[in-house]
């Protein structure tokens, strides 16, 4: 192996590997925003809904996480959005593409895991929490929402970091239906410099880098809503 | 007093029923707080007192009888109704139940902001003058992992009298408390008889609240089974099961309650507790 030619090779391919980070980056915040939006409500609806409620909370994530990401970008792109599309009154949104497709599979399934992140912290909440909210006349809405969730969610933070990094691997996937992420990007240059070996650990450089970005600036976070002497264990 | 008689309780509870795990956890129990009153809920654990209580703002659901604030049922299904009640009926916990990712300020603040929708300035202002009327204005800052358990109750009441309520019930205040740190909490709770607020409390204090109550309830396997004023019940020749069972406890815990009940009630209850107590444990040692 000729050292100089990778190094070149590799220098030359950086600002074309890089390209594909925006497109990373965009799906796996994508992904954890509409993890968290969806996540967020299944929790609750799983601890504090009613018997339907909860099983249909449990099916949607026993589904979402049985179900291979590939097997489900194949479903999204090519079977369910594709469909979609041609209906008269969702054509033109742009629902036909790959990024699209990438994201909703990455943040349904993100959401399924962060249902249960949450509410394994909901649960680990001593109960005289709420039965205190109420007792002063708050509705379950209003405690969920100012006494649960705040403490919830605060103990999620480091399940979520976690949640993170996983998301950020399982976004090389994206490229099996052609999002022009990192990973496409690798597989394209590699073939054309003849450096296979140099570009994928280019690749990894940039995976790990963008892990340790994430998982940096969560902890920062997970300090910054630090409450004084609050520590629980039994969080998700 | 035919004016008197005119008003009604401030709240009233009329034939709780309730049944846990088939488990005849309340059996028809009705009481009555008059304004100002205080009463004492005494009995063994498992009596069902925490149900009786909870049930009386619907944090439990009975499973029959009804519940009258200032006279008029209130219909537990209406939500409205039921925050309206809970609103005038604080409420305070074994374990404190502080919301730990606020401060002791925030606590008290957080419900006159969402259900008062009090400006936060206003409720901040509200907040501290509550903290301070507890003693804890120092503390306003803390949060709960940082205070005391005797603080965090005081956090507790302070969050409760907040709200404003026209009854106060507190399930064994003092029971998770060590017991250096029983004396402020009782104090407050003192004052606050003291000032008129109608009041029933669950608690095993006897020679505390012999001082201070003005009926004794005793509950035992749902249903309260002797009341009357604790000069009466704990009367030596009284006979009473409160006697004997208020004797059980102030032996278990030892010369301190004893000197505490004499001083509460006098020499001849004093006596009264002690042949009693040596009469259970003669049946039972314990
Ligand atoms: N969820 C429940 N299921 C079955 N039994 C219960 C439940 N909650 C309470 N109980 C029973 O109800 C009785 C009264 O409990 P409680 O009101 O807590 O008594 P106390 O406060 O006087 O100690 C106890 O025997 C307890 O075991
Ligand atoms: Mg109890």
């Amino acid at each position: 192996m000729d050292f100089s030619l990778a190094y070149t090779a590799t220098r030359e391919a950086l600002p074309y590997m890089l390209g594909g980070v925006i497109w990373t980056v965009g799906l796996i915040c994508g992904a954890m925003l509409l993890g968290l939006a969806l996540g967020v409500p299944l929790a609750v609806l799983h601890v504090y809904g009613p018997w339907p409620a909860r099983r249909a909370v449990s099916i949607y994530v026993w589904l979402f996480r049985g179900i291979p990401i590939l097997v489900q970008m194949y479903i999204f792109y090519f079977g369910l959005l594709a469909w979609l599309s041609t209906l008269p009154l969702l054509s033109g949104l742009g629902l036909d593409s790959p990024f699209v497709a990438a994201v909703l599979v990455l943040g349904l399934t993100s959401s399924a895991y962060q249902s249960q992140i949450f509410r394994g912290a909901i649960q680990s909440l001593p109960a005289g929490q709420l039965k205190a909210a109420r007792a002063m006349g708050m509705t379950d809405a209003q405690a969920i929402r100012s006494i649960i969730l705040p403490q919830a969610l605060r103990l999620s933070i480091p399940a979520w970091s976690n949640e993170y990094s996983i998301l950020l691997k399982d976004s090389a996937l994206a490229f099996t239906i052609g999002v022009v992420e990192i990973m496409a990007r690798m597989r394209a240059i590699a073939s054309t410099t003849h450096e296979p070996v140099s570009m994928t650990f280019l690749a990894g450089i940039i995976f790990f880098a963008l892990t340790w970005v994430g998982v940096k600036a969560l902890s920062l976070l997970e300090n910054r809503v630090r409450i004084a002497g609050y520590t629980r264990q039994g969080a998700a | 007093m035919a004016a008197e008689n005119q008003t009604p309780p401030v709240l009233e509870a009329r034939a709780l029923g309730k049944t846990l795990g088939g488990n005849r956890v309340l059996d028809a129990v009705s009481l009555a707080l008059p304004k100002g009153c205080v009463k004492v809920l005494i009995g063994p654990s498992g009596a069902g007192k925490s149900t009786l209580l909870q049930c009386l703002n619907f944090l439990i659901p009975p499973d029959s009888g009804s519940i009258l604030l200032e006279g008029r049922e209130v219909n537990a299904r209406s939500r409205r109704e039921l925050c309206s009640l809970r609103q005038q009926v604080g409420m305070i916990f074994q374990d404190f139940n502080l919301f730990d990712h606020l401060s002791a300020m925030e606590n008290v603040r957080v419900a006159l902001m969402k259900v008062k929708g009090m400006s936060k300035l206003d409720a901040g202002e509200l907040a501290l003058a509550e903290l301070s009327r507890v003693g804890l204005l120092d503390k306003a800052a803390l949060y709960p992992a940082n205070l005391s358990g005797g603080q965090k109750q005081r956090v507790a009441i302070a969050r409760a009298l907040a709200m404003d309520p026209k009854v106060m019930l507190l399930d064994e205040p003092t029971s998770a408390l060590d017991p250096e740190l029983i004396g402020e909490v009782l104090a407050v709770i003192r004052d606050l008889a003291q000032n008129g607020m109608t009041m029933i409390i669950a608690t095993h204090q006897i020679s505390f609240s012999a001082s201070l109550a003005d009926e004794f309830l005793f509950m035992e396997k749902g249903r309260v089974i002797e009341s009357g004023s604790p000069a009466e019940l704990l009367r030596r020749d009284s006979g009473s099961r409160t006697l004997a069972f208020c004797a059980k406890i102030s032996e278990l815990s030892g010369e301190a309650g004893e000197a505490g009940l004499a001083a509460g009630l006098g020499e001849s209850v004093r006596a009264g507790v002690s042949v009693g107590a040596a009469g259970l444990g003669a049946e039972s040692p314990v």
